[in-house]
């Protein structure tokens, strides 16, 4: 737990002193005035919150003031921070209580989004447990994508069922399940081609990838993971709504937290789509990767 | 999801109808409502700002108040000074062998980026134009960082006959300097007497010291003649950060911005653009290695103003329908023997520029009133039943419509397994479009389409 907590803060650290650092000194002020609000929107704006929500949080805080008679800048930021928690706080993605055998984990993004790398980070976590893991290697459209899961098959001892470049990836994930089947493998974890959630045909091919999971086991796929790289602006919700629109996204990786970029569409995410955040990726080694914990997050971010 | 901003605006300047004169207040509103939509599309918090300033200024000294439409004046001026920002014109790569053709045999293109940016793709996208326009380009994978990411490149590479320089030791371990396999591939180049070295960067952070110093040194030691930095169009308000960050490092001679058939607006680009001043040289379109195109700053700021592409769109029909079936198309439509076959012709041709989805999405129709709503998905399936009951006619009813009665457009459902009402529906939608098309004088063929595809819309609810 403290190990998850000093990564968090680590990779949000960076954040905390460029642009979030300033909300902490906004309260550094004897009383709230309109130049606060006004500090405050362009910072939550800045970390790419978005202006609706940016507007929906501060409108909240007021309203608390005046009723909460809140004038000093203290329990005003203590305000602030909660309602941040409560829109990131949505119950948590669970997974089926029943035990699956083998558990599916379907990974969606946009093109660059990480998604194998996440994939990888993932299958390190469940092979460093002791489990088996087997990889599908989905992304069939991608030039040396399936080469790229291969590798990191190989690093993280997980099993890749590959197919041919521009091969059908539905037959790949039937394979992969096939193939957990027989080795009572515990894990697949399934790849799929980067794809922009405006393209149909490709939305619809992943409709049909989630289907052949679903052929085999009812229940698959048990985990839907959208990877949206943190330094997305407000396009992130754009593609929370479309893939779960599609392929009911369970859950959220929410990559590339080591950079400068706050992630601050996870806000309106979990706002407006009601998916949960699951994991954060905070750089490229194969450890990189801690459990989303919404107060380690907001905390480090107004500490 | 954001309306238009003309709508807005007009709906802003509506309630001050009767004013008569327009307050600094009411200015302020409809700024109020370009702020919105700027900030929505991702364009930096301090440039809109800045940018909003400006428009102030303008609109006051009168330009707005005393104009009978506001809503398009503060409009017209937003769209001036974005415009202004992104560069008048367009740019291209500059060689060192345009420049100076003796003193450097080959040209260097350095592409950089942030991880998953799009340098790969980009890369080899700039390589295919090159050699389109009779260059001879040698592709460098100088990412030895990445699993697979040389892999990537010499595919790519082999697909469109481009040679790829590698380094067979960086395949194994990455111990290799990136500065030395340039340099080996600069002496590969020469031999192949390649006239441009595009070369593929690793992927890294902007506030990766080690990283980014090792990007410095390249630089220095290389010369190249550009280093494009790839820039990802969902990225949101920390681009700008990114930018300052490689542009005060290495040094950027310009952006290319990927990803741009999604539905990003790429205001990230006017942000980039306005602080660092490294102009936009191209856009990455598609997936596929040949989708890049020219940079125009009219159409990227319609684009971030949430107006749509209509040019683009204009460009994509002209590439997909031949001058000769457009001459043949005008021509019937003028002697009035424009019939069903070639409605069909047409509706095909509309298919074939693409997604009907990613039309809808460019010309932003969604957002226009007046357009019932219709997902790319519907107006697909729409499409296709249009086909289906053309077919189910037998060449007289296509070419003379006017028999097809009861009985006839039983049949025809029955054949293409819809109701005699779609039926109905199309022979109206055909002679509605062939009323418009009869107006139009000079008979445009993108104007025509779009009038059909309009017409299908509006009859549709």
């Amino acid at each position: 737990m403290f190990d998850l907590l000093k990564r968090t803060e680590s990779a949000v650290k960076r954040s905390k002193e460029t642009w979030f650092g300033k909300i902490a000194h906004v309260f550094d002020r004897n009383t709230i005035e309109e130049k606060t609000w006004e500090e405050l929107e362009e910072l939550l704006i800045l970390a790419d919150v978005g202006v609706e929500t940016t507007s929906k949080l501060l409108d909240k805080v007021k309203q608390r003031m005046k009723k909460e008679k809140l004038t000093q800048p203290l329990p005003v930021k203590a305000a602030l921070k909660e309602e941040m928690l409560n829109l990131l706080n949505i119950s948590q993605f669970r997974p089926p209580t029943a035990p699956c055998h083998p558990f599916i984990i379907l990974v969606v993004g946009v093109n660059g989004s990480g998604k194998t790398t996440s994939i990888a980070k993932l299958a390190y976590s469940y092979t460093s447990q002791g489990k088996r893991v087997i990889l599908a290697a989905a992304d069939t459209f991608r030039a040396a994508a399936i080469e790229q899961l291969q590798y990191w098959g190989k690093e993280v001892g997980a099993q890749v069922i590959a197919h041919k470049h521009s091969g059908d990836p539905g037959a790949v994930v039937f394979d992969a399940i096939q193939a957990a089947y027989s080795r009572q493998a515990q894990m697949v974890i399934i790849d799929t081609a980067g794809r922009l959630h405006t393209k149909f045909n490709l939305m619809e091919e992943l409709k049909k990838i989630k289907k052949v999971a679903a052929k085999l086991d009812a229940s698959a796929p048990h985990e839907v993971l959208l990877v949206i790289d943190a330094t997305t602006g407000q396009n992130g919700l754009t593609q929370a709504k479309y893939f779960t629109q599609a392929v009911g996204v369970t859950d959220i990786f929410l990559s590339k937290l080591d950079s400068t970029a706050k992630g601050g569409i996870v806000f309106a995410i979990c706002d407006e789509v009601g998916i949960p955040i699951a994991y954060i990726g905070t750089g490229e080694k194969l450890s990189d990767m801690a459990p989303f914990d919404a107060k380690i997050f907001v905390n480090a971010i107004l500490p | 999801m954001l309306e238009i901003l003309t709508q807005k605006l007009t709906s802003v300047f509506d309630k001050l109808k009767g004013k008569g004169k327009l307050s600094e207040g009411d200015v302020d509103e409809a700024l109020r409502q370009v702020r919105l939509a700027l900030l929505e599309a991702d364009v930096n918090f301090k440039v809109v700002k800045e940018l909003l300033s400006r428009v102030r200024g303008r609109a006051l000294a009168a330009e707005v108040l005393n104009s009978l439409t506001p809503a398009q004046q503060v409009i017209k001026i937003v769209n001036e000074e974005l415009i202004a920002i992104l560069g008048g014109e367009r740019s291209h790569l500059v060689g060192a062998s345009m420049l100076a053709p003796t003193v450097q045999p080959s040209s260097m293109v350095l592409v950089v980026g942030l991880q998953g940016s799009g340098k790969t793709t980009t890369a080899v996208k700039l390589a295919v134009q090159l050699k389109q326009e009779g260059q001879s380009p040698l592709l460098v994978a100088a990412d030895t960082r990445r699993p697979a990411a040389i892999e990537q490149l010499k595919l790519l590479g082999e697909q469109r006959n481009i040679p790829v320089y590698f380094d067979t030791l960086a395949q194994n371990e990455n111990k290799v300097m990136p500065v030395s396999i340039c340099l080996r591939a600069l002496k590969k180049a020469k031999e192949l007497a390649s006239s441009w070295v595009i070369v593929d960067t690793q992927g890294r952070l902007h506030i990766d010291e080690a990283m980014m110093a090792e990007l410095a040194e390249m630089k220095s030691t290389l010369q190249p003649s550009e280093v494009l930095l790839t820039v990802d169009a969902m990225t949101g308000q920390e681009a700008v950060k990114i930018a300052q960050e490689f542009h005060s490092r290495i040094g950027l001679t310009g952006l290319i911005l990927t990803k741009m058939d999604g539905d990003a607006r790429g205001g990230a680009a006017l942000s980039i653009r306005f602080i660092t001043g490294v102009p936009i040289k191209f856009l990455g379109t598609g997936e596929k290695v040949d989708a890049l195109e020219p940079f125009y700053p009219d159409r990227l700021a319609s684009r971030i103003l949430g107006m749509g592409d209509i040019l683009s769109f204009i460009e994509r029909a002209e590439k997909n329908i031949s001058p000769e079936q457009a001459k043949k198309w005008e021509k019937k439509v003028r002697t009035a023997g424009f019939d069903l076959e070639d409605f069909m012709d047409q509706i095909r041709q509309v298919r074939k520029m693409g997604p009907l989805g990613q039309l809808i999405e460019t010309l932003a129709l969604k957002q226009v009133q007046g357009y019932p709503y219709l997902s790319g998905d519907e107006g697909e399936k729409r499409l296709k039943k249009v086909e289906a009951i053309i077919l189910s006619m037998t060449y007289e009813e296509r070419h003379n419509p006017t028999i097809i009665d009861g009985s006839r457009r039983r049949r025809i459902a029955r054949g293409s397994g819809t109701a005699p009402q779609d039926v109905n529906q199309l022979l109206n939608q055909f002679y509605e479009m062939r009323k418009l098309t009869k107006s139009l004088t000079r008979g445009k063929l993108p104007k025509n389409i779009m009038n059909m595809l309009a017409g299908g819309w509006h009859q549709s609810k």
